[in-house]
C-alpha cells in the first residue's frame, strides 16, 4: 500500500500538532494553566470531553488515507494500487464497508424490507414463484434457523455489555491509580476533577459501544440505506467530515479575524475605517447566498479543469477544503469585531502606553502585549463556533452547496434520505442515525464550549453573571 | 433626527457599491459568461454557436466594462457591468433564465415569505422572552438548571430534524395539517401554522438561553438592588424593572432581522412547498440560475443594511440616554 496525502488530512494533522504544541507550552506557563484547570473542574465539560475524544479518535483514524495494493500484479509484474483511497478507519471497519445488501433493510433485520419475487423449489420438484421477503446477504446470515434471531441478538447484546463492563472496570482501576483518590471519594463527587462525571460518561458510551460492537459483526445495527450500505458505517464516516468542517474553517478564519480585528482596534483612523468597511460589506451579504454563489462558481471551475482532479476522492476533498475556505472567509467578521473592540480598550491601558513611550514598535506591542491579552476571546469563539459549523454543513449539503455528493457526511445522508419519511412503509433509520450522531457530537461540543467559556471569560468570574 | 437618517443612508451607499462590485467580480470576472453558458448547456457537447446564442439571448455578449464601439454615454452603459450590476441599484433585476421577470417574481413571492416569517418572528420573540424570564425568575433552582439543559439540548438538534420530524408527526401520522402547499388569503393559515411552529421551536434553544443571560445581567445591577431594598415584591421587580430594561438589548438586537423577513426561510419554504423567496432562491441555486442568485444577494444586502439603520434608530427610541451624533 502507498499512503495518500489528501489536503484536508494534512490540515487536520497540522491542527492536531498545533493543539499539541499549545498544550505543551501551556503546561509550563502557570498563568495559562489556571483557566484550563478550571475546565477540568467542570462536570459537564469533562463528560463532554470524553464523548468528543471518542469522536475525535474516529475522525483522526479516518484522516489517514492510503491506497491498498490490489491482489493481482500488474502486467509488468509490479504491484498495482487501487484507485480508491481508503482510510485506516475503513480498514478497521472493513466488515461494515464490504458487507452490502441490495437495498433497504431494517435495523437488526435478517430479511429485506420489501417483498421480491423468489423462485422456490417446491416439494414435488417444481419451481414456484412466490412474493417473499428474501433473506439478507449478510445481516443475520450466520443464523441457520431464523427462530434463533431473538436469542442471538440478546446473547450478543449481553456479551457486548459484559465486554463493556470489563473495559469500564479497567478504566476505573486506571483512574484510581492515576488520580490517587479513593473509590469512595469519586462516588461522592469529592474529587477536584469530577472523575464521577468522566466515569459516568465513559460508562454510558461503553454500554452503547459494547453491544454495538458485538452486534455489528452479525447484523446491520442501524439497517441499510437505499443502495444497501450499512448505515452505522455511513454515520461513523460522517464524523470526519463534520470535524474537518468545524476545525479547518476556524483555521482559515483565524488569520483574517486576528490580524484585521486587532489592526482596526489598535491603529484606528483610516485603517479602522477600511477594515470596518470590508467586514460590514461581507456581513451584509446573506451568508448562505454568498456560500452558494462561491460554490456554484467552483463547480464551473471544476467542470472546466477536469485534468486537475484525477480521482473523485481528490475532487471531493478539494471541494470540502474549498467549502471550509468559503465558510471561513464569510465568518471571520464576528470574531474580528470582538477583537477590534477589545483592542480599542487595551490600547488605552497604561502598560501599552508605557510601551509606546519607550519607543517599542507597533508590531512588537501587538505581538507582545495585545495578542496574549485577547487570546481568551479567540479561544472562546473558536470552541463556540465549532458546533454551529457542524450544523451548517448539514443545511448547506441539503441546499446542494455543501460537500461533494460522493463524500459521506451528515448532510448528504439527510439529503439522500429526504423522501424516505413519506414513503410507505416508512424508512426511518437513516435519518434517525444521522440526526442522533449529529446531536451527540454537537451537544458534546456545546457543553465543552460552555465549560471553556465559563473558565476563560473574566466577566463570568468577577461579575455576578451566573454561568449559563 | 432626519439629518442623522440621511447621513446613515449616505453611509450605506459605499457598502452597497462594495457588495455590487464583489458580486460582479464573483459572477463575471472569476468565471466568464462563456463558462456559465457551458455550464448551463452541458459541458461536453457544446458548440461555439450555442454558447454565443445563449449569451446574446441574455445580454452577456457585451464587453465587460468599456464598450469601444459605442458612442457617448453608451460606451459605459452598453456593457455587462452597467446592464447587470449598476442597474440593480434601481431594483431592475432583469430576467431569470426561464425568461420571467425577477422583479415580478420577488414582488409576488415576498408575501408568502412574510406570512411565514412574521409570525415566526413575533411568536418566537414572545415565547423566548417568556421562557427566559421564567428561568431568570427561578434562577439557581432545579427549574432553571433543567431549563438551561433543555435549551442546550434543543440548540444541539439540527434544524432539519425539527422540519422533517414535525412534518412526519403532524401531517403524516396525525393528519392535522396538509403536508405542503400554499393558498392565498386566510386559507394560508392551515399551510403556514406548522412551518411557523417548527420555526419557533427551532429557535427556542439559543434564543431563550441568550435572553436569560441578558435578564440575569440586568438583575445584577444596582437599580434592581434598590428596588428590592425599598421592599418591592420579586414579581414587581421582575416585570416592572428587569423586563423593561432587558427589553432594550433584546428589541434592538431583534430589529436588524425585520427587513430580512421578506427574504423568507430557505429550508422551511422548500420543505413545506411555500412559494416564497426562500424557495425561489433554493430553486435558483439548484438550477444554477446566476441572475436570480445575484439579484437575491443584492436584495438581501439592501434589506440587511436597512435593518442596521432601523437598529440605530430604535436605540434612540427605547433608550433616551443614547444620543444621535
Amino acid at each position: 500500500m502507498i499512503p495518500v496525502l489528501l489536503t484536508t488530512d494534512v490540515l487536520v494533522w497540522l491542527l492536531v500538532a498545533a493543539v499539541g504544541a499549545y498544550f505543551a507550552y501551556v503546561r509550563r506557563q502557570p498563568h495559562l494553566l489556571v483557566p484550563w484547570r478550571r475546565v477540568t473542574r467542570s462536570a459537564s465539560g469533562m463528560s463532554a470531553l470524553v464523548v468528543l475524544a471518542v469522536f475525535l479518535a474516529i475522525g483522526l483514524l479516518d484522516s489517514l488515507h492510503y491506497r491498498p495494493a490490489l491482489e493481482r500484479g500488474g502486467e509488468q509484474g509490479g504491484t498495482v494500487y487501487a484507485v480508491e483511497a481508503l482510510s485506516v478507519f475503513d480498514a478497521i471497519a472493513s466488515p461494515l464497508r464490504a458487507h452490502r445488501e441490495r437495498t433497504y433493510s431494517a435495523p437488526l433485520a435478517t430479511r429485506a424490507y420489501a417483498r421480491e419475487t423468489l423462485e422456490i423449489p417446491g416439494a414435488d420438484g417444481r419451481v414456484r414463484q412466490m412474493r417473499e421477503y428474501p433473506r439478507l446477504a449478510w445481516g443475520g446470515a450466520h443464523l441457520k434457523d431464523e427462530a434463533e434471531h431473538g436469542k442471538d441478538v440478546l446473547l450478543r447484546t449481553l456479551s457486548g455489555l459484559a465486554l463493556a463492563l470489563f473495559a469500564w472496570g479497567v478504566l476505573v482501576a486506571g483512574v484510581l491509580a492515576a488520580s490517587g483518590s479513593t473509590w469512595h471519594a469519586i462516588w461522592r463527587a469529592d474529587t477536584a476533577t469530577p472523575w464521577w462525571a468522566v466515569l459516568l460518561a465513559a460508562g454510558l458510551l461503553l454500554a452503547l459501544a459494547g453491544p454495538l460492537l458485538a452486534l455489528c459483526t452479525g447484523y446491520h445495527v442501524f439497517g441499510t440505506d437505499k443502495v444497501g450500505q450499512d448505515v452505522l458505517y455511513l454515520a461513523l464516516k460522517s464524523i470526519r467530515t463534520g470535524l474537518v468542517i468545524g476545525t479547518v474553517t476556524t483555521l482559515v478564519l483565524l488569520p483574517f479575524a486576528i490580524s484585521l480585528g486587532i489592526m482596526a482596534g489598535y491603529f484606528r483612523g483610516w485603517i479602522d475605517d477600511v477594515i470596518q468597511y470590508i467586514y460590514t460589506t461581507i456581513n451584509s451579504i446573506p451568508g448562505v447566498l454568498l456560500i452558494a454563489a462561491a460554490v456554484l462558481l467552483m463547480q464551473v471551475y471544476v467542470d472546466r479543469h477536469p485534468e486537475l482532479f484525477p480521482t473523485s476522492a481528490q475532487r471531493a476533498d478539494l471541494r470540502l477544503l474549498f467549502l471550509c475556505i468559503i465558510l471561513g472567509l464569510t465568518s471571520w467578521t464576528g470574531l474580528a469585531r470582538l477583537l477590534r473592540g477589545e483592542a480599542l480598550k487595551l490600547r488605552e491601558l497604561e502598560y501599552i502606553q508605557a510601551a509606546q513611550a519607550f519607543g517599542a514598535r507597533d508590531s512588537y506591542i501587538i505581538g507582545r502585549h495585545i495578542l496574549p491579552n485577547v487570546m481568551h476571546i479567540v479561544l472562546i469563539s473558536l470552541v463556540m463556533d465549532f458546533s454551529g459549523l457542524v450544523l451548517a454543513e448539514a443545511v448547506l449539503s441539503y441546499v446542494g452547496v455543501g460537500v461533494d455528493p460522493s463524500m459521506i457526511s451528515f448532510g448528504t445522508m439527510i439529503n439522500a434520505a429526504r423522501l424516505e419519511m413519506s414513503r410507505e412503509p416508512v424508512v426511518w433509520w437513516v435519518l434517525a442515525a444521522a440526526f442522533v450522531f449529529m446531536f451527540v457530537l454537537v451537544l458534546a461540543a456545546n457543553l465543552f464550549a460552555d465549560a471553556v467559556r465559563d473558565a476563560f471569560d473574566p466577566r463570568v468570574r468577577v461579575g455576578g453573571v451566573a454561568s449559563a | 433626527m432626519i439629518a442623522y437618517v440621511i447621513r446613515r443612508v449616505a453611509y450605506a451607499v459605499p457598502i452597497l457599491i462594495g457588495v455590487n462590485l464583489l458580486t460582479f467580480l464573483l459572477f463575471f470576472v472569476v468565471n466568464t459568461p462563456d463558462d456559465m453558458a457551458r455550464m448551463q448547456l452541458g459541458v461536453r457537447r457544446v458548440t461555439a454557436e450555442a454558447v454565443e446564442k445563449w449569451k446574446v439571448e441574455r445580454g452577456y455578449d457585451k464587453p465587460m466594462l468599456y464598450n469601444a464601439t459605442a458612442r457617448g454615454f453608451d460606451r459605459f452603459a452598453d456593457t455587462i457591468f452597467y446592464e447587470k450590476s449598476v442597474r440593480l441599484f434601481a431594483f431592475d433585476f432583469g430576467n431569470a433564465d426561464d425568461g420571467r421577470s425577477i422583479r415580478h417574481e420577488i414582488l409576488t413571492r415576498m408575501w408568502p415569505s412574510l406570512a411565514l416569517q412574521l409570525p415566526v418572528f413575533i411568536v418566537g420573540l414572545a415565547v423566548n422572552i417568556t421562557f427566559a424570564l421564567l428561568m431568570a425568575f427561578f434562577r439557581a433552582t432545579y427549574l432553571d438548571f433543567w431549563g438551561v439543559v433543555l435549551c442546550v439540548a434543543m440548540m444541539s438538534v439540527s434544524g432539519l430534524f425539527y422540519i422533517i420530524g414535525g412534518q412526519y408527526l403532524f401531517s403524516k401520522v396525525w393528519n392535522l395539517v396538509p403536508i405542503s402547499g400554499y393558498a392565498s388569503g386566510w386559507d394560508a393559515a392551515k399551510f403556514v401554522i406548522l412551518p411557523v411552529a417548527v420555526g419557533v421551536v427551532g429557535g427556542i434553544g439559543s434564543g431563550a438561553r441568550w435572553y436569560r443571560t441578558i435578564f440575569l445581567e440586568e438583575m445584577g445591577k444596582d437599580y434592581v438592588r434598590t428596588a428590592r431594598a425599598k421592599g418591592l415584591a420579586e414579581t414587581a421587580v421582575m416585570f416592572k424593572h428587569v423586563l423593561k430594561n432587558g427589553m432594550i438589548p433584546i428589541l434592538t438586537g431583534a430589529v436588524v432581522v425585520i427587513p430580512t423577513l421578506f427574504m423568507g426561510a430557505l429550508i422551511s419554504e422548500s420543505f413545506f412547498g411555500i412559494p416564497g423567496l426562500g424557495s425561489y432562491t433554493i430553486d435558483a441555486i439548484q438550477a444554477q440560475d446566476f441572475s436570480v442568485v445575484r439579484s437575491m444577494v443584492f436584495l438581501g444586502s439592501v434589506l440587511y443594511i436597512f435593518g442596521l439603520l432601523l437598529t440605530d434608530i430604535s436605540y434612540t427610541l427605547v433608550d433616551p440616554r443614547v444620543r444621535l451624533e
